[in-house]
């Protein structure tokens, strides 16, 4: 084995002319160049290796940067009354009242899951989870919002089996109740699956950790697990590359989870800031340690001198540059002040959790690393976390969309009797994006920790965070590619509402917003286009909603070859509730009860799941979305479930009227007799757009008879439209359009629970 | 009565077994695996989780760690003791429960409401039961199938050590769809599914009256308290 010789700052400042493999490492020659003039001398190769992943896409947000912007512009007052940490660090921090505190996000990690689908997804929801500990909360609950290509793809059942399983083992080992998301098939996502994932945790409000290093002389310690030689550029080469058909796989730049180290580092952590411990902390994730230093001193004093030579190693013959840029999982970087850190050694040795003291806060505004004596890297830390480039990348409007716009579903055929509309509602109900996830979700942990109040399949995943008073919150994660395609503006608003909505009927009050933003090349001006138009439509939304986007993720370069991804702005949305035994689950259990349809109905079938499941067609216009009419709605469901009168609320999305009616039957197998015609009087639109139509703010609620005039007094009272649609009927065993078709309870759970098992094998008990 | 809960690397639902012996009336308290102290307790639970990461094999390091010595030595003198999933694991790796478990005959980890029944009462933690009766508790495992060479398996049917049987569906591959089995003397009691889990109504699984309203583990954790005041 020949030694590695390091390069140093004495040596590159001795060798300009020396050839560096920036390209190698995914920086373009003008980016290189900038390094240049910013150190006034050539990098070393550990300051080229931290430059190159600091300055990649995925950690730099060089393309987005000037669009995202607008979630911090576009705020209002009311916007920010419950915000305690906005975007910019690790994750958002919301105020939700008893001195409680959430902290969620939600965040990609679709290329690793293409190319190694278990640890890919895996390490995912690590990832995601380490960034709620490092604000100082307790992690309570994942969600995951997975999109997948075409369901009879003979490659599709590697990704899903791997994915799942790989979120199913690693979130089940760390103890964190599984409690919803999404899963979409489409064969735009073939070579590109999306694994969005997905933590929120609680704190007190005392509790609150932020990511910086201050106090000169306070240490800067790393521990966990050991670094290794997993991972090493996974930032760069993997996240901000496109996959080029029949270019060599990337397997060995994916990392490496070991969820029981997560868990013991949760648990270890934890129990470090109960005894205050820790000043600042922030976990290691895309980057590694060049991320944590750089990140850490940037917004701390400014500065930091780190002894590389004293991270514990998993593998000894790593070189300086790979220490910096590996991605191994399970390890955090706290900064401790000296008289505390014996105390904090005596909890990781408790958790027999190993750490190191690396170096120290300083106030030179320069990160200095040493490494066997000698200088590696001098920088100023802001121009590698901070001040990377800014790219007003070229947009143009897509060539194709006015003729796809156009495309619109009327000339699609509409049936003409009941047999013919009962095939199509059997054909939506099995079609893979609006069949039963048991077969996923059978294999997720929702029991664990006790505070599971809703979980899929209701629309809203909610935990309790106060056992004393049932104080909770509320989350729904929300995006359709379809509607995006179609109208990538009102596309991402779409998926907002339907977010917000899903929240809403779970009882709950919207608070908050995260947002994974899938898209394709950045480099693609019809894909810039598409993401500048969904942001600003998002940014839009939320003023309109009065919700803030407190942060969340970009994933660029989603796609192969020349062919993106469909637009695929993933919101979740968060709210709270003040006692979670006054959650409304999606569907109802007694017998008699009326069935209300909040909202009016029009014909917009344009990228509805009657479109695309029963014709094959995607084109035309959206749903509009109607912001006023969603408060109203929200507002409607929050009083509703305080007072106790409504018994179920089952939001409309894909699918429409019918699609929530079968929702409402399947949740507990209890059956409803439900009619339409006072659809199609009151709105003028045919029987198809009354059943299928996706027309957004309606909701369908169940009403014990005795609360029957309180409900219809509330409706009139907050100016929502309201209509009795039907009755539950636990004798019929069925689903009865009256006049239309009747569907036993049997035939619809085995057409919406078919659909999976059938491609990917036997749910355990059917 | 104090019951204690054993936190092991990797433990998970050591929480849900503290407020399930809370709300069975019991006091609980959290016990380390690396001490020889089991604090006074009067009985207790090894909860479900991935000790140790399930490295090597389930809840075989776990049987090995300092405080099992302790647990071991207390449930030979007849001291009730518990094991939830993980736990029943690491009773069968530390010879206090017969048999082995491996990995589910379908290959994946499930999530369920299972149905069992409880085949036999004479236990500290089954006497608040009647024979036979079906119960509903959550499944969580990825390796939960038990198995026994004939003899073991002739000698639990035959002494009546089954406590608990799958109902309708055996959804791991388990031998004669045992679910949970007892010692010779009644007082160590281990079974895969989680009773902890279903103790508080709105937050275990559905029943016909109401969703998340099933508690039918609550009375494993009050069997055990009312064992105490007759002893």
């Amino acid at each position: 084995m020949t030694e590695h010789i390091p390069d140093t700052v004495e040596n590159a400042a001795a060798t300009p002319e020396k050839d560096q493999p920036f390209h190698l490492l995914g920086l373009k020659p003008d980016e290189y160049q900038q390094i240049r003039e910013i150190l006034g001398r050539r990098p070393t190769s550990g300051e080229l290796a931290m430059y190159s992943v600091m300055w990649s896409e995925h950690c730099s947000y060089k393309s987005s940067k000037v669009h995202l912007r607008q979630f911090g512009q576009k705020v209002s007052p009311e916007m920010t009354k419950h915000l305690m940490v906005g975007m910019g660090e690790n994750a958002g921090v919301v105020d939700i009242g008893e001195g409680w505190a959430v902290t969620f996000k939600i965040e990609s990690h679709n290329h690793p899951s293409y190319i190694e689908p278990f640890q890919g997804a895996a390490t995912g929801v690590g990832g995601i989870v380490r960034d709620i500990i490092s604000m100082g909360a307790r992690p309570v609950a994942v969600m995951d919002a997975l999109r997948f290509g075409d369901i009879d793809h003979p490659d599709t059942l590697r990704v899903v089996n791997g994915v799942v399983s790989g979120i199913s083992f690693y979130g089940n080992c760390l103890g964190l109740p599984n409690i919803g998301g999404e899963t979409w098939f489409d064969s735009v996502y073939q070579a590109n699956p999306l694994v969005n994932a997905l933590a929120v945790g609680a704190l007190r409000h005392e509790d609150l950790h932020l990511a910086n290093a201050k106090g000169v002389g306070n240490l800067v310690v790393l521990f966990g697990a050991r670094t290794g030689g997993d991972g090493i550029g996974g930032a760069s080469i993997l996240a901000s590359d496109t996959f080029a058909e029949g270019g060599p796989t990337k397997r060995p730049a994916v990392q490496v989870g070991d969820p029981f180290a997560e868990k013991v580092l949760i648990e270890c952590c934890l129990e470090l800031f109960a005894g205050s411990c820790v000043e600042g902390i922030q976990d290691l994730g895309a980057a590694g340690i060049s991320c944590a230093t750089s990140e850490l001193a940037s917004n701390g004093d400014g500065g930091m001198r780190i002894t590389l030579d004293n991270v514990l190693l998993r593998d000894p013959t790593l070189t300086a540059e790979e220490i910096l840029m590996s991605e191994s999982q399970e390890r955090m970087m706290a900064i401790v002040t000296p008289d505390k850190l014996d105390a904090f050694l005596a909890v990781t040795t408790k958790w027999d959790v190993e750490a190191s003291v690396l170096g120290e806060v300083t106030d030179t505004g320069r990160l200095v690393i040493e490494w066997k004596g000698q200088t590696i890297v001098d920088v100023d830390p802001r121009t590698v976390a901070i001040n990377g480039p800014v790219y007003n990348r070229p947009m143009e409007y897509p060539a194709w969309l006015d003729a796809l716009q156009a495309d619109t579903p009327d000339r699609l055929a509409r049936a003409t009797d009941g047999d013919e509309l009962k095939r199509q509602f059997l054909t939506l109900l099995g079609s893979p994006n609006e069949a039963d996830t048991d077969w996923i979700t059978n294999q997720y942990d929702y029991y664990v920790m006790g505070n599971t109040a809703l979980n899929t399949p209701d629309g809203a995943g909610m935990i309790r965070i106060d056992e004393e008073s049932g104080l909770g919150v509320a989350l729904a994660t929300d995006a359709n590619g379809q509607y995006c395609q179609l109208d990538p503006y009102v596309g991402a608003q779409l998926a907002l509402v339907e977010s917000y909505r899903n929240v809403a009927s779970s009882g709950a009050t919207p608070l908050a917003v995260s947002d994974c933003l899938n898209f394709g090349s950045p480099e693609n001006p019809e894909v810039m286009w598409q993401f500048a138009r969904a942001v600003e439509g998002l940014a839009d939304g939320c003023l309109e909603l009065g919700i803030p986007v407190t942060g969340g993720n970009v994933s660029f370069y989603n796609q192969t070859g020349d062919v993106p991804i469909y637009p695929t702005p993933v919101v979740a949305v968060l709210g709270s509730i003040d006692n979670v035994a006054r959650r409304l689950p999606s569907g109802w259990q007694d017998d008699g009860e009326n069935l209300y349809l909040l909202g009016v109905t029009a014909d917009e079938l344009g990228g509805s799941a009657w479109a695309s499941s029963v014709h094959g067609h995607l084109g035309g216009h959206p749903p509009r979305v109607d912001f006023a009419a969603e408060k109203a709605l929200a507002g409607l469901l929050a009083a509703a479930a305080h007072e106790g009168i409504v018994t179920s609320a089952t939001d409309l999305g894909t699918g429409g009227f019918i699609r929530a009616v079968a929702d409402g039957v399947l949740r507990f197998g209890v059956g409803a007799r439900v009619w339409a015609d006072g659809i199609v009087d009151r709105d003028g639109v045919d029987l198809t757009a009354a059943l299928f139509s996706e027309t957004q703010a309606r909701v369908l609620v169940s009403v014990a008879r005795e609360d029957d005039v309180k409900f219809r007094g509330l409706c009139d009272g907050r100016h929502v439209p309201v209509l009795r649609v039907g009755v539950t009927d636990a004798q019929s065993h069925s689903l009865e359009l009256q006049e239309v078709f009747t569907v036993t309870v049997d035939e619809l759970s085995r057409v919406h629970r078919g659909t999976l098992p059938q491609r990917f094998g036997a749910v355990v008990g059917g | 009565m104090r019951v204690g809960v054993v936190t092991f690397p990797g433990s998970l639902d050591d929480r849900d077994a503290l407020r399930a012996i809370k709300l069975a009336g019991g006091e609980p308290v959290s016990l380390w695996h690396s001490e020889h102290d089991l604090h006074g307790v009067d009985a207790i639970v090894l909860p479900g989780g991935f000790s140790y990461g399930d490295y090597l094999r389930c809840g075989a390091i776990a049987a090995h760690s300092p405080i099992m010595t302790d647990v071991v030595d207390a449930a030979n003198r007849g001291m009730p003791v518990l094991g939830i999933c993980n736990g029943f694991q690491v009773l069968v790796e530390a010879h206090l429960l017969a048999g082995g478990l491996i990995r589910n005959d379908h290959g994946t980890f499930i999530r369920r409401d299972q149905k069992l029944r409880v085949e036999n009462t004479d236990t500290a933690w089954t006497s608040g039961y009647s024979v036979g009766q079906e119960i509903t508790i959550p499944l969580k495992n990825g390796e939960g199938g038990f198995i026994a060479d004939d003899e073991t398996l002739a000698q639990l049917e035959g002494e009546g050590l089954v406590v608990f049987r799958y109902v309708d569906v055996n959804p791991n591959g388990s031998l004669n769809d045992i679910a949970g089995i007892r010692n010779a003397r009644g007082n160590v009691v281990g079974l895969m599914p989680h009773p902890e889990h279903a103790v508080e109504a709105g937050f275990g699984p559905n029943t016909s009256v109401a969703m998340k309203s099933g508690t039918d583990g609550l009375a494993m954790f009050q069997s055990v308290l009312a064992a105490s005041i007759f002893s």
